[in-house]
């Protein structure tokens, strides 16, 4: 019976949202993803950054969205348990021609609503955080900000989502939608489904979906946006995230440690035409390197342990685009959703949830599981609780990924979870095997192996991540 | 909490000869951690020939040379554990390791010997540009899937950097039935054994790119072909030399790096140039009892020297814990390289507690032929050794004798000079 209250077309940190806040919600929920996992799109090159919300205009969606997803954020922290902290942003000024600008922000922080922020002069700057160039005279200090797993939050999501009934389909990709009475046709390549309602949460092709229904037409152009990971090792070199003052294409390069404690540098921002281009180039990643040294003049890039591109999905009309089109009643929009769309990713769940329930008259459901339990993480664990996990389960006990002390065991929750890891990304994202220093050299074949094992896969179907991405080259399996 | 005299982190070439020595030496209580499911460590996935010729005077595959430590290990009842992974180790030499028999176990050592070995430089250090496609690999874990699991990575590969393990895995898919289009090697000089150029790409005519870098690597899923350049004398890429190659697979090997991060929880200090621990001429690190050796020290391209270097740390550690676990007395004479000469190990020597001869080992950093090695005693030469050619690639030997150290020497220096 391919009959849905509600289709979410991507798996993103938006559809996923979206999916746990309608879940609570007596209603058949169905998420659509082309990908082979969740977050494997625009959600899963970012920085990272949880965002106080003084950037955006007031009275914009994206002012709203954000203050309000920034305090979500950190009490669902402690519900859904994904990787969160607290750390505090400082916007930096450099120049006393530019204090006005930085003043600007805070008065715009102010009536957008966000808390507890303050200008610090260079000396309470310096001693917040030392590593700071000395060019900086002023911060923007606002300590509502923080820093969140983009995978870890999204898995979250999806993963409490499908403990509340909804369902994931995966590897399958929209083709056509079509409104009829009382409703959609959604044709995918893997056959046609019906439901009531659409979301459109589908990250740089949210305008080619909301276009094929609505002749309020907008356009997205793919923003991208590179970004250079170091080792854990030098995480701590600043505290907060670091930013520079904005400019015309967004945020500027910010210096951060991320949720699991690397140091992360990024993004730049060139417009580009290609909706799947996420290469990296030698310009773009020198170009982030060299502005980056101007807010954090020492920054070791000699513990770079991987480079990363990302789109965002920048809208023509610099707002998010949420809820339905005048002309289209049913499709919910959830599009141009760029920064700061991982931070509003709650709110913006939440708030389409409500317009959809209301809508159909949902009910409540009586017995929603708002809590969700994350991975278990035996190296943070005390040697007693550690010993008493392996003597249950053994496997806990086999480490897999020496560089970030994962065990086979965590590898296996991350498979047999719903929805669960489907490719060697998969698997990194929920747990960080292969996430480390080594980046996956010595720990590849081996969680090749168990993913095999659990999937009943022979070796040679084991992909990185979708489909064509398969690790192994061989006609007859063996050398 | 269990003890031992002496606690071996790794069961490799190097923790293998270690432990032997230390039972040869007088130590009967000694445990070998190791985090793989046997003994040999790398030597295992190393299916070629070519190892043992200063040892054994024979030619033996990496496995056999792995089996004559392992059957003499095994001989001698050293007790080891297999699947045992360390996860720290305090500088009072507690170490904690895992299994899924044991669960979390803290044993306390008297001393411990550091043989943990090397990694690879993954692409993401070297800051290779473009997708995250599937398909690059570093050349170790090529050879692992298919020397240990039994599994072709591709079909058609470029290699990036000449490294020794780059080389052999350049003939290893050849022989079994892939097309390796180029080995490209950013320097203009291979970092890999001239033997293993010889009979690995040369033999099957492979070019070898010198001055050559990636440029970008395609294909979104799979690698679909990489760019390769020319690179100019600043190392950069030279703009209009481009050429694209077809391939399914590029495997890197760009360089080794000692693991070490264990060390660190034991506060033992590293070298910046070598990556590994400091040491004295008894290979004891900054932290007293904690001897280091092998590739974990630095990178060794013959695994014999790996074996006489562990030799030399389980012995004295074997004497460290026979003396009382009494540190060195005594200032070190420290030791450094110069004008060519990259690093040395050990980095210091106590007169005091020295051997009659010292092996000082060092790299060079560029190519030089017929040179010498010069070793200065507080700016006087103390000894001159001609060399024919040195490389990079091939790691360089000075034996010092301690009568010819006044006792007064604060610093010897090692120099290549013309």
């Amino acid at each position: 019976m391919d009959q849905y209250d509600v289709i979410i077309i991507g798996a993103g940190v938006i559809g996923c949202a979206t999916a746990r806040y309608l879940s609570r919600y007596d209603l058949r929920i169905l998420v659509l993803e082309k990908e082979e996992d969740v977050c494997s799109g625009t959600s899963k090159a970012n920085s990272g950054i949880v965002h106080a919300g003084f950037d955006a205009l007031p009275g914009t969606m994206k002012a709203k969205m954000n203050v309000k997803g920034c305090g979500m954020i950190r009490e669902l922290a402690e519900t859904l348990h994904f990787p969160y902290r607290n750390n505090g942003s400082l916007l930096l000024c450099m120049d006393d021609e530019k204090l006005p600008e930085l003043q600007k922000l805070y008065d715009r922080g102010i009536e957008n609503g966000v808390p507890e922020m303050k200008i610090l002069n260079a000396e309470e700057l310096r001693k917040m955080e030392p590593a700071i160039s000395e060019n900086a005279i002023a911060a923007l200090w606002a300590p509502t900000a923080g820093i969140v797993c983009p995978f870890g939050l999204t898995v979250a999501f999806a993963e409490n989502a499908a403990e509340n009934g909804a369902e994931f389909r995966f590897l399958t990709a929209v083709e056509k939608i079509e409104k009829q009475d009382g409703g959609f046709a959604v044709t995918t390549d893997k056959g046609t489904l019906h439901t009531r309602f659409v979301v459109n949460a589908t990250g740089v092709h949210s305008d080619e979906f909301h276009n094929a229904v609505s002749a309020k037409a907008i356009h997205i152009t793919p923003r991208r946006g590179e970004y250079v990971l170091m080792d854990r090792e030098v995480g701590n070199l600043v505290n907060a995230t670091i930013f520079p003052l904005p400019d015309r294409l967004g945020k500027g390069v910010l210096v951060s440690p991320t949720a699991h404690g690397n140091l992360l540098v990024g993004p730049n921002a060139q417009d580009i035409d290609d909706k799947a281009d996420t290469e990296t180039t030698q310009a773009g990643m020198d170009d982030i390197k060299s502005r980056a040294l101007k807010s954090v003049p020492n920054i070791p890039y000699n513990k770079t342990i991987t480079s990363f591109a990302g789109l965002r999905a920048h809208g023509d009309q610099g707002d998010f685009v949420l809820g339905e089109p005048e002309d289209c009643e049913g499709f919910f929009d959830a599009a141009c959703v760029e920064s700061p769309g991982l931070t509003s990713a709650p709110a913006i769940g939440e708030y389409l949830s409500d317009l959809i329930a209301a809508r159909c008259d949902a009910a409540k459901k009586a017995d929603f599981k708002a809590e969700r339990k994350g991975f278990t993480e035996v190296a943070k664990l005390s040697r007693e609780e550690r010993s008493r996990l392996i003597a249950e389960r053994p496997e806990y006990g086999v480490i897999v990924c020496r560089c970030e002390n994962i065990s086979e065991g965590e590898i296996i929750d991350a498979i047999r979870r719903t929805p669960g890891a489907r490719s060697l990304d998969g698997i990194k994202r929920r747990v960080r095997q292969g996430m480390g220093r080594c980046q996956a050299g010595f720990c590849t074949p081996k969680a090749m192996e168990i993913l095999a094992r659990e999937l009943g896969i022979p070796m040679t179907e084991i992909t990185k991540n979708r489909p064509g991405s398969e690790m192994l080259r061989c006609d007859d399996e063996t050398v | 909490m269990k003890q031992y005299n002496i606690v071996i982190i790794g069961g490799g070439p190097a923790g293998l000869a270690a432990a032997l020595s230390a039972k040869e030496h007088g130590i009967d209580d000694i445990l070998i951690l190791e985090r793989d499911e046997r003994l040999g460590g790398i030597l295992n996935q190393c299916i070629h020939n070519g190892f043992g010729l200063h040892t054994f005077k024979e030619e033996l595959t990496g496995p056999e040379y792995a089996e004559r430590y392992i059957d003499k290990v095994l001989a001698a009842g050293i007790p080891y554990k297999l699947n045992a992974t360390v996860a720290d180790i305090s500088p009072d030499k507690e170490v904690l390791y895992v299994t899924a028999e044991e669960g979390a176990v803290t044993v306390k050592a008297d001393a411990v010997i550091l043989a943990m070995g090397c990694r690879e430089r993954p692409r993401g250090a070297l800051g290779l540009p473009g997708f995250r496609q599937a398909g690059v690999y570093t050349a170790g874990t090529a050879q692992r899937l298919m020397n240990i699991e039994g599994y072709m990575v591709g079909k058609e590969a470029v290699i990036l950097g000449s490294g020794d393990i780059g080389l052999i895995m350049a003939r290893r898919m050849t022989l079994a039935g892939a097309t390796v289009k180029a080995v490209a090697e950013l320097m203009p000089y291979s970092g890999g054994l001239k033997r293993n150029i010889v009979q690995c790409l040369d033999d099957f005519g492979i070019p070898l790119l010198l001055s050559h870098t990636v440029t970008r690597i395609h294909g979104k899923e799979r690698v679909t072909g990489v760019t390769l350049s020319q690179v100019g004398a600043d190392r950069k890429p030279i703009p209009g030399t481009e050429e694209f190659y077809p391939c399914d697979t590029l495997l890197l090997s760009c360089g080794l790096l000692p693991e070490n991060e264990l060390s660190k929880t034991a506060g033992v200090k590293l070298d910046p140039v070598t990556g590994g621990a400091e040491v004295t001429d008894t290979l004891e690190t900054s932290v007293p009892g904690i001897f280091s050796c092998g590739n974990v020290l630095h990178v060794h391209d013959l695994v014999d020297n790996v074996s006489k270097e562990a030799a030399l740390a389980g012995q004295k550690a074997a004497e460290y814990v026979q003396n009382g676990c009494k540190a060195a007395e005594g200032a070190g004479i420290r030791l450094r390289g110069e004008s060519g000469v990259r690093y040395t190990v050990p980095q210091s020597i106590v007169l005091a507690q020295a051997d009659e001869k010292i092996v000082v080992r060092m790299r060079v950093g560029d190519v030089f032929r017929d040179k010498a090695l010069v070793v200065y005693a507080d700016g006087k030469e103390l000894k001159r050794q001609k060399k024919r050619i040195m490389a990079p690639g091939e790691m360089e030997e000075v034996t010092l004798l301690r009568e010819s150290l006044a006792p007064d020497t604060k610093e010897i220096v090692l120099r290549v000079e013309g």
